[in-house]
C-alpha cells in the first residue's frame, strides 16, 4: 500500500489542471485486475502464486515466456498475449516494487 | 488552498450562479463516494476507492448482511462445500474504512445528488457507482413467476434459493430427469449453467446414478462449449443430453403445477426443473433511469461512466460492457477502472485509458476445471476481447487438475480482494 499511496500522492500534486493521465497510472490501470487471481497486492491467499516482491528481471522473463510461448501454463500464456513489451515491463517494475 | 467542506463550496458556487460548472471539489475536500450494492462489483469497488484515497468518505449501500456468492454455488449442489464457506460479510470493508450501510436504496435523485433508503434516512453523494447485479425478468417466460419460482428454482441469485435446489436434488427419486431452462444472451455468466449441469451431474453420479440431466437451450451454442461437452463424455458419459433451440431446446411456457415445460416439440416433465430465466439489470439501476430499452445499463467503456447521468458509474452485470461477460471477475475488473476514473475526475485529471480481464473457470468434475481468459480494450469497435481464449481440448488430466486448483484458489484471492 505504501507504494500505492506514494503514485496518488505524487498525481494529487497535478491537481486542477487537465493533464493527460500520467505515466504511473498506466501499470496500476492494468495490475489491479490481476489480484483477482493473484490476490490484493500480488499476494495470494490461495493456490495460485504470489506475485509480489520477485524481481523485476524475474518477472519480465517469466510474462515475456508466457507471451511467447516458451513458457508453459494454463492461464498466463493466454493472458500475457493481450499486453505490449512496454505494459509487461511495467507490470513487472510495479509489482517488483510491493513489500 | 483553504479547506471548505463540500457543501459550503457547493452552497457558494451555486449562490454565485456558476452551478456546478465546477465539476472538481476544491483540494482537500472531502469527497462522498456512493456505492449501491456489495457484490462483486460493489464491494470491489468501495474497497478500491478506500485504498487507493484515504480521503474519500465512501459509503457503501447493501440491502444483505451476508453475502453469499454466485461463484461456486454450483459446487454447493455438486455437495462439494457447504454455503456456509461462500458467506461473506462485511467486517473486513468496515475495518478498511468503508463507512456500511445495511439498507436498500430505494430511490435515486439524480438532481439532488441523494439516496432514499429504506431506513428512512437520504444519503448524500457528489459520486455514485451502482453494482446491483441483476434482476430475474419474470414474466419473460410464461408461467415463470415469483411463486413458480419456489417449485422450479432459478437459483441465479445465490443463498436461499441455491439451497432449495439441492434439497430438491436430495429428494428426487433414483432415475428421475432434472431438467434445466437456459436463456438466451446476454445473461450472467455465460459458462455457468453448464458448469451446473456438471456439479448436478457429479451429485447423481455418486447418488442417485441412473438418473439424467437435460438441458433445453434457447441458444444453438454455449460458452466453453466443446470443453464442457468433452468433460461430460469422459466424467459422465450418457447422463447430461443438451438441446439446442432449433432442435425442440426453446421452451414457450412453464407450468409449476404439473412441472412441465413446453417447447415447439411437446412438453417435458422434470423431477427437478430448474429454471434460468431471462434477466435485466437491478431494479434500482432501471428505475432510476439508467438503462435503456434492452434493460441494461449503457456506460463509456473506458470508465464506466453512465450514459445516462455523468455522476453516476455502472459495473458488473448491470452494465453494458461490449464483449465482457456478465462474470464476477469482470465486475471486479471494471470495480477498479471506475474507481481510478473516479479518483482522476476528483482531481481534475484525465483518466487512464484501461485494460480489463476476465477469467473464469468452471469446475466439470472434482479435479477438472477448464477455464476461459481475456484481455478486453476499447478499440473502434467498442470493449473487445484483444487476446485470449479456453483451456484447450484434449489436455491431459494434470491440466484439468491444475486449472481445478487453480479455481479454488482464483475463489479464495477474489473474495479476499473484495470483503478484506
Ligand atoms: C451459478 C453461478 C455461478 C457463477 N460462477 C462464476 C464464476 O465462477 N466466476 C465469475 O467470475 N462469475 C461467476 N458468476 C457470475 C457472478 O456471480 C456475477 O457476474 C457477479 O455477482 C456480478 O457482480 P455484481 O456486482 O454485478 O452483482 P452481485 O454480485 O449480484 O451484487 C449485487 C448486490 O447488490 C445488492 N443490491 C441490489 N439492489 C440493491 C439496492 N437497491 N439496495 C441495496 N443493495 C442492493 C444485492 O443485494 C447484491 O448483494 C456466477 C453466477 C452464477 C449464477
Amino acid at each position: 500500500m505504501a507504494h500505492l499511496r506514494s503514485i496518488f500522492a505524487a498525481c494529487l500534486g497535478l491537481t486542477l489542471l487537465s493533464f493527460p493521465a500520467p505515466a504511473q497510472e498506466m501499470p496500476l490501470a492494468l495490475a489491479l485486475s490481476c489480484a483477482a487471481c493473484h490476490g490484493t497486492d500480488g499476494k495470494s491467499p490461495g493456490a495460485i502464486p504470489t506475485i509480489d516482491g520477485r524481481s523485476a528481471k524475474e518477472m519480465k522473463e517469466a510474462l515475456a515466456g508466457f507471451k511467447n510461448g516458451t513458457r508453459p501454463a494454463t492461464v498466463m500464456n493466454r493472458l500475457a498475449k493481450g499486453y505490449t513489451d512496454q505494459e509487461i515491463d511495467a507490470l513487472a517494475d510495479y509489482f517488483s516494487k510491493i513489500k | 488552498m483553504k479547506r471548505i467542506s463540500r457543501r459550503s463550496f457547493t452552497a457558494m458556487a451555486s449562490a454565485a450562479g456558476a452551478v456546478l460548472a465546477m465539476p472538481n471539489l476544491a483540494f482537500g475536500a472531502q469527497a462522498r463516494v456512493a456505492v449501491v450494492g456489495g457484490g462483486f462489483g460493489g464491494a470491489a469497488a468501495a474497497r478500491y476507492l478506500k485504498r487507493l484515497d484515504k480521503q474519500l468518505a465512501v459509503t457503501l449501500v447493501e440491502a444483505s448482511r451476508k453475502f453469499v456468492t454466485c461463484p461456486f454455488s454450483n459446487l454447493v449442489l455438486g455437495g462439494l462445500r457447504p454455503i456456509e464457506e461462500i458467506t461473506h460479510g462485511y467486517e473486513g470493508l468496515a475495518k478498511d474504512g468503508v463507512r456500511v450501510i445495511h439498507a436498500t436504496v430505494q430511490g435515486i435523485d439524480t438532481g439532488a445528488k441523494r439516496l432514499s433508503l429504506s431506513s428512512g434516512s437520504l444519503l448524500p453523494y457528489d459520486k455514485l457507482v451502482l453494482s446491483p447485479g441483476i434482476d430475474l425478468n419474470f414474466g419473460a417466460l410464461p408461467g415463470y413467476d415469483r411463486t413458480a419460482a419456489e417449485k422450479m428454482p432459478h437459483a441465479w441469485k445465490a443463498g436461499a434459493q441455491t439451497l432449495l435446489l439441492k434439497r430438491q436434488l436430495e429428494a428426487m427419486p433414483n432415475g428421475g430427469t432434472v431438467l434445466m431452462v437456459c436463456p438466451d444472451n446476454p445473461y450472467r455468466c455465460p459458462p455457468g449453467p453448464y458448469e451446473r449441469a456438471s456439479m448436478i451431474a457429479h451429485f447423481l453420479k455418486t447418488r442417485k446414478p441412473r438418473s439424467k440431466i437435460l438441458i433445453l437451450d434457447a441458444k444453438e451454442n454455449f460458452s466453453k462449449q466443446a470443453l464442457f461437452q468433452e468433460g461430460w463424455q469422459a466424467n459422465y458419459p450418457g447422463m447430461i443430453d443438451w438441446l439446442p433451440g432449433k432442435a425442440g431446446g426453446k421452451v414457450a411456457s412453464v407450468d409449476a403445477k404439473a412441472m412441465t415445460v413446453k417447447t415447439e416439440f411437446g412438453e417435458q416433465k422434470g423431477a427437478v426443473i430448474n429454471v434460468i430465466p431471462p434477466q435485466m439489470a437491478g431494479e434500482i439501476a432501471r428505475a432510476a433511469g439508467f438503462a435503456n430499452d434492452t434493460g441494461w445499463c449503457p456506460v463509456d467503456f473506458e470508465t464506466f461512466q453512465s450514459k445516462m447521468n455523468p455522476d453516476a458509474y455502472v459495473i458488473g452485470d448491470a452494465s453494458i460492457a461490449g464483449q465482457m461477460p456478465k462474470s464476477g471477475f469482470s465486475a471486479n475488473s471494471q470495480a477498479k477502472v471506475a474507481a481510478l476514473a473516479i479518483i482522476a475526475v476528483l482531481n481534475s485529471r484525465k483518466p487512464a485509458s484501461p485494460a480489463l480481464a476476465n477469467t473464469c473457470y468452471s469446475l466439470v468434475a472434482p479435479n477438472y476445471g477448464i477455464s476461459v481468459a481475456n484481455v478486453y480494450r476499447v478499440t473502434d469497435k467498442g470493449l473487445v476481447s484483444v487476446e485470449g481464449g479456453v483451456s484447450p481440448t484434449g489436455a491431459p488430466p494434470d491440466f484439468r487438475n491444475r486449472e481445478a486448483i487453480f479455481a479454488e484458489g482464483w475463489y479464495a484471492s477474489i473474495t479476499r480482494d473484495m470483503f478484506g
